[in-house]
This record gives C-alpha cells, sequence and structure tokens, in this order.
C-alpha cells in the first residue's frame, strides 16, 4: 500500500493490497490476503485457514482468534472506525 | 502453516474422508413414502400409473395434514426427493432427478411446508419487525441478523451436552447431526451460481473453508465423520435416516428447499448467517461434553474447528454474504430474514424435543438404533 492509499477504504486499491484487514463493528479483525502470524520471538502461530478472525475484545478462549465471546461480553467499539 | 497456507499440500490419497456413498432407501413411513419408494424402483419411462397415484396421494395427504414440519410421511418423502439432488439413492436411476412429474410432486409437498415454515418463521421473530422502506447497509443487515440471533433463547442442548449427556446420549445427538453434517455445506452451495459479485465471493470463501481450503481430509464433513466412527457409529452417508424424526429431517429440507429454489436465494444466506451465528459458543460447549467423557483432541478436532471457523463465517455472512446480496437486491432482505428466523424455529423445536425426551429419561430417536451402533 502506498501513502496515498492510506485512509479511508475508498482510497484503497483492493487488487494491489497485500492483504486487508475488516474492522467488524463490535467483533473481530477479519484478516484476509497474505500474511503471517507470528509470536514475539517470530515462531509462526498455528493457522487452520487462509481468512481469520482476530480477537479484539481480549475475552476469546482462543486467542488470537476470535471465537465469538465478544458478544456475551457486550463488547462495543464504539462508533465505526471508517 | 503461515507460509504453507497459499499452497496446500497436494494429498492424493483420501484415507479420512471416503467418497459419500448412495443413500440406501429408507423404511417409509405412510402410504405417501411407501408410493414414492414405489415409483422409484421403476424407470421414469414405465412408471406413468403409480407416478399418477403418487400424485393423488401426496394432494390427499398434504390437504388433511395438520403439522407438515412434524409430519413423518411428509418430511421423509421430501427428504427422499431431494436427495435425488445430491448423491441419490440405492438402486434410483438418475434420470428421475429431473422427471417433470416427479418436480410436480416435490411442489405439490413443498408449497404447504413453506407456508408452514413462514408461518413458524413468523413466530419465532417475535415482536422483531424489519425496517420498511428504508435500503439497509450490509452493516445494518448484519446488526439485525446479530440481534436475532441474540435472541434465540430455546432450550439448550449445548449446555445439557456440556454438563450431563450420558454417552449414549451423546451418539443420539451424533445420530441427529450426521443427517447433515456428513454433507455439510452442501445445500448452500447451490446458491453460488445464484448470486454475483460481493455475496458470492463472500459465499464462495465460507464453502472453501468448510470444504477443508483445499484438504479433504479437513472438510468438516470429514472431521464429523471422524468423530462418529470415534464413537462406534456407522458414518456412511444416511444411515441414521431411519432412526431420526420428522423434525430432524425437516431441518434439512428446509436448507434443500431454500438451496434449491432460486427464488429463495435470499433465504439460504439468511440460513447459513444464523446457521454461523448460534454455532461458535455451542460448539464449544459440545466439545466440553466429549471432552468430559474423556475423549481426546482428536474426536472434538469437529467442534474445536467450528468454534474458530464460525467466529470467521459468521461476520462474513452476515455482512459480505446477506448483507451484500440485501444492498444489491433490495426487495430480497424479507427472505433474508426468512431463512434466519425459519432456520432458529426448526433449531428450537429440534432441541425442545431432544430435551424433553431426554429429562423424560426417553431416547430422541425412533427406534432403537442399528446394530453398528
Amino acid at each position: 500500500m502506498n501513502p496515498e492509499q492510506k485512509g479511508t477504504g475508498a482510497d484503497v486499491d483492493p487488487e494491489s493490497a497485500a492483504g486487508s484487514i475488516v474492522v467488524c463493528p463490535d467483533g473481530p479483525l477479519i484478516v484476509r490476503g497474505e500474511f503471517e502470524i507470528v509470536t514475539p520471538s517470530g515462531d509462526a502461530v498455528p493457522r487452520e485457514r487462509k481468512t481469520v478472525a482476530l480477537c479484539r475484545c481480549g475475552a476469546s478462549a482462543i486467542k488470537p482468534y476470535c471465537d465469538g465471546t465478544h458478544k456475551l461480553v457486550k463488547f462495543r467499539t464504539g462508533p465505526p472506525a471508517g | 502453516m503461515g507460509a504453507a497456507m497459499g499452497s496446500p499440500a497436494f494429498v492424493p490419497v483420501i484415507s479420512a474422508a471416503e467418497p459419500r456413498s448412495t443413500m440406501k432407501i429408507p423404511e417409509s413411513r405412510g402410504r405417501v413414502s411407501s408410493a414414492l419408494f414405489n415409483v422409484l424402483s421403476q424407470a421414469p419411462d414405465a412408471a406413468g400409473p403409480d407416478l399418477d397415484h403418487l400424485y393423488r396421494v401426496v394432494a390427499g395427504h398434504v390437504a388433511g395434514a395438520g403439522d407438515i414440519i412434524g409430519d413423518e410421511d411428509i418430511q421423509l418423502t421430501l427428504f427422499c426427493l431431494y436427495e435425488l439432488h445430491y448423491s441419490g439413492l440405492d438402486g434410483v436411476p438418475d434420470t428421475w432427478e429431473w422427471e417433470p412429474d416427479l418436480i410436480k410432486v416435490r411442489r405439490l409437498l413443498e408449497e404447504p411446508f413453506e407456508a408452514a415454515l413462514r408461518t413458524a418463521a413468523h413466530q419465532a421473530a417475535g415482536t422483531f419487525e424489519p425496517p420498511a422502506g428504508i435500503a439497509m447497509t450490509s452493516d445494518a443487515v448484519a446488526d439485525v441478523l446479530f440481534g436475532l440471533a441474540a435472541t434465540d433463547t430455546g432450550p439448550s442442548v449445548s449446555r445439557y451436552v456440556a454438563r450431563k449427556a450420558s454417552l449414549a446420549q451423546l451418539k443420539e445427538f451424533l445420530v441427529h447431526k450426521s443427517i447433515y453434517q456428513l454433507k455439510e455445506a452442501d445445500p448452500h452451495t447451490w446458491a453460488i451460481p445464484r448470486l454475483s459479485g460481493r455475496p458470492k465471493a463472500a459465499l464462495v470463501e465460507i464453502q472453501a473453508d468448510e470444504y477443508g481450503g483445499g484438504r479433504p481430509e479437513r472438510m468438516h464433513s470429514a472431521l464429523f465423520a471422524r468423530t462418529m466412527r470415534g464413537l462406534g457409529l456407522d458414518d456412511s452417508y444416511g444411515a441414521y435416516v431411519d432412526a431420526v424424526p420428522a423434525i430432524s429431517l425437516a431441518s434439512v429440507n428446509l436448507m434443500s428447499l431454500c438451496g434449491l429454489n432460486r427464488r429463495l436465494r435470499g433465504a439460504i444466506t439468511g440460513h447459513l448467517a444464523i446457521y454461523e451465528m448460534t454455532s461458535s459458543q455451542p460448539n464449544r460447549f459440545y466439545g466440553n461434553g466429549f471432552r468430559r467423557h474423556g475423549f481426546g483432541a482428536d474426536m472434538t478436532r469437529y467442534f474445536d474447528e467450528h468454534v474458530e471457523a464460525d467466529a470467521v463465517h459468521e461476520q462474513i455472512a452476515g455482512r459480505d454474504l446477506a448483507g451484500g446480496l440485501v444492498e444489491a437486491e433490495p426487495s430480497l432482505l424479507a427472505d433474508v430474514l426468512f431463512g434466519a428466523t425459519a432456520a432458529m424455529a426448526l433449531d428450537s423445536r429440534l432441541s425442545a424435543h431432544l430435551m424433553s425426551s431426554w429429562d423424560a429419561g426417553r431416547t430422541s430417536l425412533r427406534a432403537s438404533m442399528p446394530a453398528a451402533a
């Protein structure tokens, strides 16, 4: 992503971006595209699928992945980021 | 995984997931299914008089049927008619699939079934009213669906499975689920060519995950089969159709109805969205139930996988699939909600059946299970 593509979704060229992160209201971050999830020391975090949901509420039992617990803890993200 | 994600290894030999075999023809449950099996035992061009007979029997039975969703004979007949579009029935010629007179019979059953589903769905929606006259964004559609899922307050089979279910009840639970889970995702796949753009891409993304991301041994149906085998159950396709009651068949018939009829493409997306939205937490509880009985990760893999996968799928299904479809075709909102609330209605009816049977110390199945169990 070049500097001009920062900002709102309308400026992003999805074809040239290596990946994208969807900021789900009151929910996780959906990450798709080309990326790796690693520990602080650089080891790969086990990953079972191409597109993942990363926990944003802190309550998931399978972090870094989402397990839907945000719905039970009434996690709210406030006004949409976009 | 990491870097290997982009190029899944080619798996030449399928060990865990044998190709699905044809389902054996079930025992009839009355004069309608009996007339159907009589017709299917013949070639289409030789069955004329018996086809006419079948049509008359169906017309007569439907006219007098009170509760179509709980009607054993009707649900089994519909299930077998739909099965012709999946992997077929033992010994039944493939040409029956598109035989116009048999499609006529199916439509004669589908019409009152859909009407009963719409009534049940309306009740499940409670006081919820979709916003009228304004175009909804995909975020708003997802919000409505998540809101509906949160109102799902029927009896909790998942909590019972987690804390109390006996080994025999765990087997019953798998037997009910096996009717769908051994062909998991297939009914929603019918919708792919009926969609375009964003909702189509969303559905393909979800289904690719359901089908193992290119690795057949990871297909959700294969993971389910492994759990069945681990409990000594027969994982061959359709092995337990005779054992389950109408409501278990009706849940699958709902999916086939909405998947096979293009006009119901909104409903099948709503169904998938609510199915995913009500799945992550229950699957955690199901896994806990099996762990409580001492089963290891190999046995709970199916449930553990769904905790993680469905937390991804619920976002994509609610926003990009159902929401994207409503953005493209605003008139489909009502059908999206129909699919979602019909799924909730049948699920809570099945849950009530399981819990009332188990609370009373009875089996939830129609008959004792086949010897293999």
